[in-house]
């Protein structure tokens, strides 16, 4: 494929020359990534610059069709620019729900004039989104949501109570599932609506985790209004939208499960923590037998990420084998924290010790939950996959 | 390389799915085993598989095989997993074929690979002497005489042992026991004089033997490879071979879920079917999950084998450590939810789990290659 070859070749070039060097570094931790929006703060000039440099290519979204803020790459031109950022360790510019979620959800569901309002600027990273799932009766059992949406003539009136919703505290839009039909079955009542987050009647309040940070927040709606053009698909037909945006969901969780580029190998990091014996093997040697099965299972579950993604058609998600992603990923992220900090010894005890193991390790513990429970997903592989019958 | 089988891989698959499921069934095994068969596998169907094929999966083409590599052999032995087809396969098509073909001597690969290739000369390679695997534990000797040389000792596990033609014998020419340099490989005749073949009878009614080696003399052309420095290519051929297994396992596994998905969809108990339970369906769902990262790992090991075999190590020690896991706890759990029934050695799922137990143990069990691979990863 010579013309792979020469995109490779123009892209490796183009990096080179635009890629600052600190963008080249790993990230420290979450902090440490930009993630765009009103209220962005840049830590570094150089993050801004590499943000507006591959925005400016539609490289955020490399897939994405141009007249959308993206790259219009093809999938295999997608790979050579992941694999040449990779080559030279290159940050993710810009993280994003609106990238990884709504993004996708718009794609399929949107209509033309919701594409090009909200997509350019979630390329851009001008717009940062927040998610508005769960409600606090509403967790596993997500369709019993009653975020109460009615409908005012010229707008919407939004009233209710999310929960679990990502830094909606530095969020912009929240994209929120609401109940449009109180009579209806509970998935049919449904609907899926954009809401501009700066008016009076949308509050954030940040929940403090056991790990001590906040990435999470409680949201109130109290006569939020949301416009009418911002309703997305159907009136009570939310809920199919929901669930392929969860499959986006799933896919992103699982996927930063297992080790993937960034992170550095658990060998390297177990071997940096309880040094080498006479032999030249992990001086603890069953954190050694533990350390070696998670990163066979690591590599065994990077490769199955590799396989489903190409066995999916073109164009589509992996469907319901997303479960079986988030379901492994997740768990072996769990395992992959649990060494880290076995690995660690006392030192890992200490709030903000050395690469703050003990709080990252508490974060993961959420990892199985969130975006659906492990115990969810293992239902869907059951149902959808599996085929076997519901009681 | 993409993670998917090509247009070739995908039809062979389809192939062997066809032949195996009419023509050498888990039935055909039970048969074997019921009527204690001399050669432990069916020959009609081997040739069969040579006429398709098979038997040269890994020959090269101008020795008269199809060539088709690593991943295509793997397809084979994945639908050999799934039917439990006691064959030769292994032992020569996969292993016989990678010594002969990559490190055997013009000589040698012109006089044996043609005749491999037709599916009428069967290897078997002695590698093991203790009670575990261990291939630089070689205490088996050769001894520089007349022409050639004289070996003495005596190899446990040999798969396929007592039906080969030729045996390729891992001695040691040099060095002390637990070095892997001193270490040579022969090709020695079955018949030739002072080797005697005693067949075991193992739990997975496939064939197995010991053998003992009291004075043979081979020709200095018996050599495979290169004195003293044979343990490269010993690797390079039980590499091979456990990505065979670790393919193998696969099926296993594989089929045992389909088994057992079958059964909870129509097994009926307090007047419900058994699938509707949630204890039993997120035990089938965590199997699935570990059963498609099963596949993923030796699709990788395959390709590597394939693409890169001098740095294929690491990947096939990590497929087979994942695969002897996995198949073990396919098997395992067949049988668990199956319930009584699994039991029972008229019900065909039992099968499985004495033939998983042995390709685990065989060159290598998921501990050995657990610690393989982080010795790979130096810790």
């Amino acid at each position: 494929m010579p013309d792979l070859e020469t995109f490779r070749a123009e892209t490796r070039a183009w990096l080179e020359a635009n890629c600052p060097d600190e963008m080249r570094r790993p990230m420290k931790g979450e902090s440490d990534a930009v993630w765009g929006g009103r209220k962005a703060v840049f830590e570094l000039e150089a993050q801004k610059t590499w943000l507006d440099r591959m925005a400016a290519k539609g490289w955020t979204v490399p897939e994405w069709p141009v007249a959308y803020g993206g790259g219009g790459l093809s999938k295999a031109e997608a790979k050579v620019l992941r694999e040449e950022m990779g080559r030279i360790k290159a940050r993710s510019p810009l993280l994003s729900f609106g990238i990884w979620m709504l993004g996708p959800a718009l794609l399929k569901y949107g209509n033309e004039d919701q594409k090009l309002e909200h997509l350019p600027k979630i390329a851009r990273g001008e717009i940062r989104w927040a998610q508005g799932y769960s409600e606090p009766n509403a967790g596993s059992d997500l369709a019993a949501l009653m975020t109460k949406c009615e409908d005012k003539g010229d707008h919407y009136l939004v009233n209710g109570q999310k929960i679990w919703t990502s830094y909606a505290d530095q969020a912009d839009w929240i994209f929120v599932l609401v109940r449009t039909d109180f009579a209806a079955k509970k998935h049919e009542g449904i609907s899926f609506i954009l809401v501009d987050m700066d008016q009076a009647g949308v509050t954030t309040k940040p929940i403090k985790l056991i790990s001590g940070n906040s990435p999470f927040c409680e949201t109130f709606f109290d006569d939020a209004r949301a416009e009418k053009k911002n309703l997305v698909g159907e009136l009570n037909k939310g809920w199919t939208i929901a669930k392929y945006l969860l499959t986006h969901e799933r896919e992103m969780i699982g996927g930063t499960g297992a080790g993937s580029g960034a992170m550095r190998p658990m060998g390297d990091v177990a071997i940096q923590q309880v040094g080498l014996n006479e032999h030249g093997q992990l001086a603890d040697p069953v954190l050694r037998t533990d350390v070696a099965r998670a990163e066979i299972d690591g590599l065994a579950f990077l490769s199955t990420l590799e396989r489903v993604t190409e066995e999916a058609k073109s164009g589509q998600g992996v469907g319901a084998n997303s479960s079986m992603l988030k379901y492994y990923g997740t768990e072996l992220n769990k395992r992959r924290l649990e060494l880290m900090m076995d690995g660690s010894g006392h030192d890992g005890l200490e709030w903000d010790g050395d690469g703050d193991v003990a709080r990252h390790w508490l974060r993961t513990k959420a990892n199985s939950i969130e975006g659906g429970t492990s115990e969810v997903q293992l239902n869907i592989i059951s149902k959808r996959i599996l085929d076997l019958p519901s009681a | 390389m993409a993670m998917l089988l090509n247009e070739e891989q995908g039809m062979l698959k389809d192939a062997a799915k066809g032949y195996l499921k009419t023509s050498a069934p888990i039935s055909q095994l039970r048969k074997l085993r019921d009527s204690e068969s001399a050669d432990g596998f069916d020959r009609k169907s081997w040739k069969d598989m040579a006429e398709m094929g098979w038997a040269s999966v890994l020959v090269p083409e101008e020795h008269g095989g199809v060539a088709m590599g690593h991943v295509a052999a793997g397809v084979i032995a994945e639908e050999m997993g799934r039917t439990l087809t006691a064959s030769p396969f292994l032992a020569t098509a996969i292993m016989g074929a990678t010594a002969l073909s990559r490190f055997g001597t013009e000589a040698q690969k012109a006089d044996f690979l043609p005749r491999l290739a037709a599916g009428e000369f069967l290897t078997a390679l002695a590698v093991d002497e203790t009670h575990k695997h261990n291939p630089s534990t070689v205490t088996t000797t050769a001894q520089r005489s007349g022409n050639g040389f004289k070996l003495d000792g005596r190899k446990s596990f040999v798969a396929e042992g007592h039906v080969a033609d030729m045996l390729i014998v891992s001695a040691r020419t040099a060095g002390a026991d637990g070095e892997p340099d001193g270490i040579t490989l022969f090709l020695v005749p079955r018949e030739a004089a002072g080797v005697s073949v005693e067949r075991a009878s193992m739990i997975d009614s496939r064939n197995s033997a010991a053998i003992t080696l009291a004075g043979v003399q081979v020709d200095a052309d018996a050599v495979l490879g290169e004195v003293d420095g044979g343990y490269t290519a010993l690797e390079a051929v039980l590499d091979a071979g456990r990505a065979g297994l670790a393919a193998e396992m696969s099926g296993s596994a594989q089929e045992c879920l389909v088994q057992t998905l079958g059964y909870l969809r129509e097994r009926k108990q307090f007047g419900e079917i058994i699938g509707t339970y949630q204890a039993l369906q997120h035990r089938a769902a965590h199997l699935y999950t570990e059963i498609e990262l099963g596949k993923s790992i030796v699709l990788k090991a395959l390709q590597t084998l394939d693409m890169a075999p001098d740095h294929a190590a690491m990947m096939v020690s990590a497929a087979k450590s994942k695969l002897g896991q996995i198949a073990q706890l396919s098997a395992r759990e067949a049988i668990q939810m199956h319930g009584g029934i699994g039991m029972t050695d008229e019900y065909d799922i039992g099968f499985f789990i004495k033939r998983v137990r042995v390709a685990e143990a065989l060159y290598g069990d998921a501990n050995y290659h657990t610690d393989k691979f982080a010795r790979l990863r130096k810790y």
